[in-house]
């Protein structure tokens, strides 16, 4: 497998973001994930134009790969490198972003790690489905998820805010994003 | 909504716990053979003559038999439990029993004059087998299922099914200490037959409870 390039050697970039992400440092969580998603992007640009379907559902995937890897990273096996671990997820998530395109069955795609060497940036421009989703959730949970990304705002302005303990917009925020994977889960069918 | 502003809500989420899914498979086999071994001890019990089976070829292949298949079945479950499994080599060891299981009924066949060879195959408690080896192997497939649900797999009905085929295998091993047919004739045909039930149990539970 083409992926063993890189095998053995966990201290590559992003085997490191994902340790210090899971020892608290939240900057360099949203360092490898920005990372991921550009080399997400490339890919699943490259799997979207052989399969000739437009480039509309490509932030969709980037997305949902994102929030699997987020939803599943405490079962990353912190000896074994981080990248053929994402690879997997992304290649599932982006046959399932053609698959809701039509697409019976996707071409299969090239190793990770050309995309690696060319991340793109983001289209944007680009909208994805997530806001589409986002009104399936409960309306609080709603409201803290756009708080926290479209508007930007910490977990302690969004507690303040809605008169909540961080703690409890924590634990609400993680069930947002787990309705969230579900809704999209289910969009696939 | 944009990535950038997605990766904001993702990187908000507090940190979980980092969990050690062979741990937790180990766990839910040990809790699911209690059970099993509950049942065992309620509804079969060991034969009568195990002492003297005991010292037979036909009786001690079954355990083999079923600790071979039992073993890489699930090492392959704990394998599929990863988004990034290579379980092809693995996968191959699964080869072992039924080529041991091949040959221990062709042995059977030549040793054994063709007019026994029928009823070898009934033998005399196939319905009992059929029954015990998916009662047995529920809580070890539940168990397993429970604890799968904390990793990551990629192939849900896959990983179920396998998780089906350990269990049973794992029941199997139980269950051939109480069964009183030891031809390889009657364990190559009722035995699988069980562990078909416990792997289409296990796939639909995997489809069910294991996509993420």
């Amino acid at each position: 497998m083409k992926a063993q390039s890189i095998e053995g050697r966990q201290d590559d970039p992003w085997s490191r973001l994902m340790r210090a992400s899971i020892a608290g440092d939240e900057g360099a969580y949203r360092r490898l994930l920005e990372d991921i998603g550009r080399s997400v992007r490339a890919m699943a640009r490259a799997a979207f134009a052989r399969a000739r379907v437009g480039d509309a559902d490509i932030e969709d995937a980037v997305q949902e790969t994102l929030l699997a890897i987020h939803l599943k990273r405490h079962t990353w096996d912190a000896g074994q490198p981080l990248a053929p671990w994402a690879y997997a997820i992304a290649r599932h998530k982006i046959v399932d972003a053609l698959r809701r395109r039509g697409r019976q069955r996707a071409e299969p795609l090239e190793d990770f790690q050309e995309f690696l060497a060319a991340p793109e940036g983001e289209d944007p421009h680009a909208l994805s489905d997530a806001r589409r989703l986002l009104a399936t959730l409960q309306p609080r949970q709603r409201d803290i998820v756009t708080s926290i990304s479209l508007d930007g705002q910490s977990i302690a302005a969004t507690a303040a805010r809605l008169s909540m303990s961080e703690v409890a917009v924590r634990v609400a925020l993680h069930r947002a994003l787990k309705s969230l994977g579900a809704a999209w889960r289910r969009s696939v069918k | 909504m944009r990535t950038s502003e997605f990766i904001a809500a993702l990187a908000a989420d507090p940190v979980p716990e980092p969990i050690r899914l062979e741990r937790r498979m180990a766990v839910a086999v040990l809790i699911g053979l209690v059970v099993s071994i509950a049942i065992y001890a309620l509804l079969s019990g060991p034969r009568p003559d195990i002492d003297e089976a005991a010292r037979t070829m036909r009786f001690n292949l079954k355990f083999v038999d079923a600790f071979a298949f039992a073993l890489p079945s699930l090492l392959l479950t704990l394998r599929l439990a990863y988004p990034d499994a290579r379980a092809r080599a693995l996968a191959l060891w699964l080869l072992a029993p039924v080529v041991l299981l091949a040959a221990a009924v062709v042995v059977e066949l030549i040793v054994v004059p063709q007019d026994e060879w029928l009823q070898r195959l009934v033998g005399t408690k196939s319905m009992h087998c059929m029954r015990m080896i998916p009662l047995m192997a529920a809580p070890i497939l539940a168990a397993l299922i429970v604890a799968l649900r904390s990793g990551a797999p990629m192939h849900p009905a896959l990983t179920g099914a396998l998780a089906g085929a350990a269990s049973a295998g794992i029941a199997a091993l139980l269950y051939a200490s109480s069964c009183p047919d030891d031809s390889p004739l009657f364990v190559a045909t009722w035995y699988p037959l069980a562990t078909v039930v416990c792997v289409a149990v296990g796939a639909l539970a995997g489809r069910r409870f294991l996509t993420w």
